[in-house]
Order: C-alpha cells, then sequence, then structure tokens
C-alpha cells in the first residue's frame, strides 16, 4: 500500500522509518525538514507502518480525537488538511496548545471525547478522516457518537485499547466485543494487532454504514 | 442548511476581534449536530474565505484551550489542600461542640443523645428558658458545621479526580486529598520518595523513632487504606511500602502527564495479592 502523501520512509540510523515535514515537537531525530515518525510512540504511525489500507492520501479533513500531548497529532498535521484535536485531560493539553501553536491546521479543544455536543458548534460535518486514540471504556461509543462528523466515505482509524475496557479479560475477547459494538455503526475493513509496537492494542479501519 | 443549525455556529454573534468572548463559546457553547461551518462563517460575513476562516479557528481554538488549560490547572491542588484541612477541621470541631452539647442538654432535657446526631434533635428544640435557648443555639452551630464538613466532603471527592485522576482512583479521593495536602501541594508530593509518603501523617511517631525513643512507623494515613488496614499485622509493613510506591508513582503521574493509566492500578492489585497470600500459606 502507498503511503498518504506527506509521510515518506526515510533513513534514520541506517533504518528505514516514517517522517513528515513540519517542525520538531519532542525532540525526535530530524533529516533536513523531514521528522522522524515513531511507531512506538504512536499508534497511527504503527498502523501505516504494519501497511494498513487507511485510505489516507495526503490533506484530508481530520478529527483526532484523544490527541493527548500532541505526538502524533502533529504528524497527522503535517499531511493532513484542517485537523481538528479533542484531548480531556489539562495536563497533556497543555503541551497540545503549544504543538498546535506553530501549525495552522491544527485546531486543539478542550474537550469529552463522549460528549459531541460540546464541540459540535466548532468542529465542522463532512470529515474525511476520525482518529481515535481514547483510553476510556466505552470506545465503541464514542465512534458512534463522532459518526456524525463523518462524510459517509469516510473513514474511521481507531486504536482499540483492551485494557481500557476490562483489565482481567483476555485482549482478544475485549476485540471481539468491542468490534461488535463498532459494527452497528461502521462498516469493519480491516484490523491488526499492533502488538509490535503496543501491547493489547488493536489497529481498525472502517467507513461508516450507509444510513438508508 | 437549516438557521436552527447556523444559530448553533461558534461564531455567531461573534466579533472577530474579542478573544474573551471567542474562548467562553468554544468553551461552554454546543451543538446538536455540525455542519458546514467554514462555507457558513464565509456566507455570514464572519470570515472573508475559508483560508481566512481557518486562521480565524485556529487563534481562537489556540487561545480558547491555552486559556482553559491554565484555570483547569489553577483550580487545583491548592483547592484541595484547603478543603480537606477544612473538613478536617469543621468535622473535628463538632464532633466537640456536640460532646459539650450533649453534657449540658443532659442536663437539661430528658432523653438528650449524644454525638452530632444528639445536638441535632436538641437543634430542634424549643426553648423554654435562658439556658435551654442557649443550648439549642450552640446545637444549631454544631449542625452546621457538621453540614458544612459533609459539604466539603463532597467538594473533595467531587475535585481530587479532577486534579489527581491517578492518585484518587488507587487512594480513593478523600485520602488522595490527604496526602496532597501534608506534602503541600501535588508536586510536592510527587517529588517525596515513597518511605516519606509511607510515614506522611505519622510525623510524631516518626521524629520519636528519630530520636532513639520508638521503633519506626510503618504507616501513616495510608493506614486508612484497605490494603494496609485490612492486611493481618504482620504483613502491613510490607504492604505499606508496597502501596507508598505506587501512590507515589501516581501522584508523578498525575502531576507531570495528567492521564488515567491502567498499568499501575493491576500491578498493585497483583502485588497486594502475593502479600496477601503468605496469610495463607
Amino acid at each position: 500500500m502507498t503511503l498518504p502523501e506527506g509521510v515518506e520512509r526515510r533513513a534514520f540510523d541506517g533504518r528505514d522509518r516514517l517522517a513528515t515535514r513540519g517542525e520538531p515537537v519532542y525532540g525526535e531525530p530530524t533529516d533536513g525538514p523531514w521528522r522522524l515518525w515513531d511507531a512506538g510512540r504512536s499508534k497511527l504511525g504503527a498502523t501505516l507502518e504494519l501497511g494498513l489500507d487507511t485510505g489516507l492520501v495526503g490533506g484530508e479533513s481530520v478529527l483526532y480525537l484523544g490527541a493527548a500531548s500532541g505526538t502524533t497529532v502533529s504528524h497527522v498535521a503535517d499531511f493532513a488538511g484542517p485537523t481538528y484535536a479533542v484531548e480531556f485531560a489539562p495536563r497533556p493539553a497543555r503541551d497540545l496548545v503549544a504543538v498546535a501553536d506553530g501549525r495552522p491546521n491544527l485546531f486543539p479543544l478542550l474537550k469529552d471525547a463522549r460528549k459531541p455536543e460540546t464541540y459540535a458548534h466548532v468542529v465542522e460535518s463532512e470529515l474525511d478522516v476520525l482518529v481515535q486514540d481514547v483510553a476510556t471504556r466505552g470506545q465503541a461509543r464514542v465512534a458512534a457518537r463522532n459518526r456524525q462528523f463523518l462524510r459517509d466515505d469516510g473513514r474511521l482509524l481507531a486504536a482499540i485499547k483492551a485494557r481500557s475496557e476490562d483489565v482481567t479479560r483476555d485482549p482478544d475477547a475485549v476485540f471481539e466485543d468491542v468490534l461488535g459494538e463498532l459494527r452497528d455503526t461502521y462498516e469493519i475493513l480491516e484490523t491488526a494487532r499492533l502488538d509490535r509496537y503496543h501491547d493489547d492494542h488493536l489497529a481498525v479501519v472502517a467507513r461508516p454504514r450507509s444510513t438508508d | 442548511m437549516s438557521d436552527h443549525s447556523t444559530d448553533a455556529a461558534w461564531f455567531r454573534d461573534l466579533d472577530p476581534g474579542d478573544p474573551a468572548a471567542a474562548r467562553d463559546v468554544i468553551e461552554h457553547g454546543s451543538a446538536e449536530e455540525p455542519a458546514d461551518w467554514p462555507a457558513q462563517a464565509v456566507d455570514a460575513g464572519f470570515a472573508d474565505d475559508e483560508d481566512d476562516y481557518y486562521t480565524l479557528l485556529h487563534d481562537a481554538t489556540v487561545n480558547a484551550t491555552r486559556e482553559a488549560v491554565r484555570e483547569r490547572e489553577r483550580a487545583d491542588d491548592q483547592q484541595l489542600k484547603y478543603s480537606i484541612r477544612a473538613m478536617d477541621d469543621t468535622d473535628r470541631t463538632a464532633n466537640e461542640l456536640a460532646e459539650r452539647v450533649a453534657e449540658w442538654a443532659g442536663a437539661l432535657f430528658d432523653e438528650a443523645g449524644t454525638g452530632v446526631s444528639g445536638a441535632r434533635d436538641v437543634a430542634e428544640r424549643d426553648p423554654d428558658t435562658d439556658a435551654e435557648e442557649r443550648v439549642v443555639s450552640l446545637a444549631t452551630r454544631v449542625v452546621d458545621l457538621a453540614d458544612e464538613a459533609t459539604d466539603l466532603r463532597a467538594f473533595v471527592e467531587r475535585t481530587a479526580p479532577a486534579v489527581a485522576p491517578n492518585l484518587s482512583r488507587m487512594a480513593g479521593p478523600v485520602l488522595a486529598a490527604r496526602l496532597i495536602a501534608l506534602a503541600g501541594g501535588l508536586g510536592e508530593l510527587a517529588k517525596k520518595p515513597s518511605g516519606t509518603v509511607q510515614v506522611l501523617g505519622a510525623e510524631d511517631a516518626l521524629f520519636a523513632h528519630l530520636a532513639g525513643r520508638a521503633p519506626s512507623p510503618k504507616h501513616g494515613v495510608i493506614y486508612t487504606h484497605d490494603y494496609v488496614r485490612n492486611t493481618r499485622p504482620e504483613d502491613r509493613g510490607s504492604a505499606a511500602r508496597a502501596l507508598a510506591g505506587k501512590l507515589v508513582i501516581a501522584a508523578r503521574i498525575d502531576h507531570y502527564a495528567g492521564d488515567l493509566r491502567d498499568e499501575i492500578h493491576e500491578e498493585l492489585d497483583e502485588r497486594m495479592a502475593t502479600i496477601r497470600a503468605r496469610a495463607d500459606e
């Protein structure tokens, strides 16, 4: 599969790694205008690294749920178009603001992803991509509630964290349940375990189910 | 698009040169559903074109989020520190005064109860004499103080999880607040070694030990935690040490990162299961 425009594999320390072009944010290695996108620190980076067909081509409009300190979302904003970044916790949001300050297409919001009505007056409709990386119980419900921001042929790119749903159960069983619930609102296109980079996480590529 | 949806747009009635108003509407506004805000903003004359809209949106969201973060971080560990201290003071004072009321009321009325609940009964009475009036009035103060303590506890329970999510989940909001207050703040707690946190609140015993007059204390306020109190006495030192170690890690995550992490809670549960299993050997 091809990487979106604006994301390339570049040699860092003799290994080909993902990179985007933008202002460095957390001391990551750079190569001219390119900066390393570490799959070990980014679930979306790992998803691309593992070769899932994300449908990303570059320039998309994006809603990113669970932006945390902005590590991943900074790379997304490097290759995407308008990027809305939602984060609930104040401390990481402070870093997110700093990341957004130098990126004119990145819009940080201190909001709870479980309550889309609190940001629907700011985030536009018909977006191309919904990226979700929220460490909360009810991850399928979060994706369902935020379906309203996506265009009909848009993409949900989610990293499902098994431990957030139930720490005691087998991750595979948790993933089955979450995917089952996701199928009410989305058609699952592809999944892959991210264990090589992130323990007990499942990458999911999905598109909204047709409403008619 | 219907007029209704435009009504909800964050830029409706907004002067682009008024960042405070923009912040307010971004933070507190809402809409039932999203719409094509960039196009509507251009139609409404808020922005010249889409690029201009995104520039305005960027400046407004960066400013609004920066301010909201600043405010949320200030509504914070210091408030928690004052409120838990006030809660303990009102609790203690209410109980002390309730004893005085019980002693006095027992001399004036039949069947006067004890404690705060006894004071509640006394406060309901109609006084007949000057002395009765005084004791009923005093009982009313006791009830007010006890109610204030309850309200303060509710405030602590609401605030602690926002200030220190991991610490509150591990210790419960009240103990979390106590540890923060004893340390002087969340940042101060995060910088303490775990051995200090283990004996926070047992300073008298600790200094007696350092002066060579007593054995070292095994635990301070963390004694109230189920993992210490309900572990058999010979394993309590281990339990307190393990708990204090994880509490400090929780405080550090809360202070430096702020996100909820399941792993440390699982690790503590596992460690405690191991310690408690010794009792079965």
